[in-house]
């Protein structure tokens, strides 16, 4: 395989492959938080808070994935 | 489609490169000092138009801030740098998705190849920014907690020589602190840098109708960086100005 083509697989499967521990991440700190206001909503101003502030951090790992993807690709 | 990782040079001041990101930073600098300035002419006890504004915008930051610190003279300490990070890291990123932005700019030539190069480009959509903002974060975080503390006190949280285990814990803070000016720079550069290369590409698949709702993910996702950038400063800042020891003695109460 020449190398052009290895350089684009490997920028698709290092975002692909990347991109799955956020997303499941992400969705159980969405499914946990939207319990805990299910159970007390009154909270919800409290628990949104930190729900946004952990989001970021799963997402960043995503992010780190998707730059290494893109140096891969364009450097 | 041209998609640049690194930004790209448009002038020399001297022997130093300007590239077109740290011109829009520029702007994005002068639009806030102008706006402060603005609205802070003839100011009444009962504020009208841009001092409404900024009033605003001042009294939700003081929130924010002070619901991370739980103590108002340590807020009022360390507001002007968070709110300053805030707003700059906010401006950076909405005025990247100005139209003009990314489009308007003229052609060179590289190594025999005719390229594209943008005049202005997302402040933060350049490594160098961002790395800019988190280095000046983790250093004033550590200053901050000498000055709050003690330097030997502040230090004798990462050279720890009371047991083996703390002394590891201290190697793995100093690891940690370089750790965070890392996933400081790549968290904001990422997320705005994938924002423009996002849009680029939306924008050559569907023109004109595409964008749109990626454009409202972007400007939320500007606000988004701003704020966790500015929340997780914060949060460094309180645990290094936090005296372990007091809470050690409390336990053994």
């Amino acid at each position: 395989m020449d190398a052009e083509a290895m350089k684009t697989l490997a920028a698709a499967i290092a975002i692909g492959v990347g991109a799955i521990g956020p997303a499941i991440g992400i969705g159980m700190i969405g499914a946990k938080a939207v319990e805990a206001i299910g159970r007390n909503p009154e909270a919800s101003g409290k628990i949104q808070g930190p729900m946004i502030l952990t989001a970021a951090f799963a997402e960043a790992v995503a992010i780190y994935a998707l730059v290494i993807a893109l140096i891969v690709k364009f450097v | 489609m041209e998609i640049s990782l690194a930004a790209e040079k448009i002038g020399h001041i001297g022997s130093i490169p300007i590239t077109n990101s740290m011109f829009t930073s520029w702007i994005a600098t002068i639009v806030l000092v102008v706006f402060a300035i603005l609205a802070t002419r003839k100011m009444t006890m009962v504020p009208k138009g841009s001092q409404k504004t900024l009033e605003y915008i001042v009294d939700s930051l003081l929130h924010l801030v002070n619901s991370v610190f739980d103590n108002m003279t340590q807020t009022k300490k360390y507001f002007p740098f968070l709110a300053t990070l805030f707003l700059f890291i906010i401006a950076n990123n909405w005025l990247g998705l100005l139209p003009g932005v990314g489009s308007i700019g003229f052609h060179e030539i590289h190594n025999g190849k005719e390229l594209f190069i943008p005049l202005l480009r997302g402040g933060n959509a350049d490594l160098n920014t961002t790395l800019a903002l988190a280095l000046m974060t983790m250093v004033l975080v550590q200053i901050f907690g000498m000055v709050a503390i003690g330097f030997f006190k502040y230090v004798g949280r990462f050279v720890n020589f009371k047991s083996p285990i703390d002394f590891f814990v201290g190697i793995l803070e100093i690891i940690g602190e370089f750790s965070r000016v890392i996933s400081f720079s790549f968290r904001l550069f990422g997320n705005i840098f994938a924002g423009e290369v996002l849009l680029a590409v939306i924008t050559w698949l569907l023109p004109y109708v595409g964008p749109v709702p990626f454009y409202f993910l972007e400007i939320f996702v500007g606000f988004i960086q701003a704020l966790v950038f500015t929340m997780l400063a914060m949060v460094f800042i309180k645990m290094a100005i936090t005296d372990h020891s007091e809470h050690e003695e409390k336990a053994a109460h």
